[in-house]
């Protein structure tokens, strides 16, 4: 078997390759997604412990 | 040793912070082992010659989709039964990931649908109960967003949630209760009639898209664990904001 005939599918490349590949990206956008949140949280929580420290 | 000792959001943020790379870890080395049998050991099949290989994304999705609902819906039972925030909190982050895997569920069924059927979508049972199923996750998470006290907002939409779980059996069965173009299951208790390198591939790829989903919700409730914790002691006591 050769790569042109494994993404050729046979013939049910856009069937296989268009599940697959929105699957992928549906994914990588949830843990991208879940990450910048966790990031944007955690530097606000960081910014209001820092002005409550100067304030008190 | 105290069994509810994790209960407490402190505790339990801390401690999933450890797991969540182990998890993360073992997931991808399952999608890597599935998606390498589904792809490379796994045999063409004689009627759908490598179109079925869908199976292997379709299958697992599908059945978290509507596993991930049960799950979601017991938390949020047990938040509003025994007023318990994190298991309302831990409904919450599991919600999003749900829709997802629904509406890739739906995608890659509509993928294998049209060189099969020669159809896209059909209005039959289980496709047209399958997509209720995502309205109902898209539902949970609009009202819970939509109403501003976060207690009131997990009893609202754990209401709905429990109400909703009556579509999951629908979906499972309605390939048996009505006439669907949608085929029956085939695996059964009774055994199955595919091919041992397809039954491995599929096991490999469900277990990888669980742990992927328990790895995602687990980082997503963290994030809802800091927000709705914000003016707690313990979270800004935390290294990661004292720094």
């Amino acid at each position: 078997m050769n790569w042109s005939d494994f993404f050729a599918m046979n013939g049910y490349a856009l069937y296989v390759w268009g599940s697959y590949g929105m699957a992928l990206l549906a994914l990588l956008i949830e843990i991208i997604v879940v990450r910048r949140k966790g990031i944007a949280v955690l530097r606000r929580l960081r910014i209001v412990r820092n002005t409550e420290d100067t304030v008190l | 040793m105290n069994l509810f000792k994790y209960s407490s959001p402190s505790s339990f943020y801390g401690v999933v912070g450890k797991m969540i790379p182990w998890l993360a870890w073992s997931a991808a080395i399952l999608f890597v082992a599935g998606l390498y049998i589904g792809f490379f050991v796994a045999p063409s099949d004689t009627q759908q010659s490598e179109a079925y290989r869908i199976m292997f994304i379709h299958v697992p999705t599908s059945i978290l989709s509507m596993f991930i609902y049960l799950v979601m819906a017991g938390y949020a039972a047990i938040g509003l039964i025994f007023n318990t925030r994190l298991s309302s909190m831990m409904a919450s982050a599991l919600a999003p990931t749900g829709a997802l895997l629904t509406f890739i569920s739906l995608w890659t069924g509509a993928f294998w649908g049209k060189p099969m059927w020669g159809t896209w979508w059909v209005w039959d049972a289980r496709l047209t109960s399958e997509l209720i199923l995502m309205f109902l996750y898209f539902g949970f998470i609009a009202l819970h967003s939509s109403i501003d006290d976060p207690r009131r907002a997990d009893r609202a939409s754990a209401l709905l949630a429990i109400i909703g779980s009556v579509n999951v059996p629908i979906i499972y069965f309605s390939v048996q209760w009505w006439n669907t173009l949608h085929q029956g299951a085939t695996v059964k208790l009774t055994g199955t009639s595919m091919h041992i390198a397809m039954q491995q591939g599929m096991y490999t790829m469900i277990l990888a898209v669980w742990l992927y989903a328990i790895t995602v919700s687990l980082m997503r409730v963290r994030n809802i664990i800091l927000e709705r914790e914000c003016k707690a002691q313990w979270v800004s006591e935390l290294p990661e904001i004292r720094r």
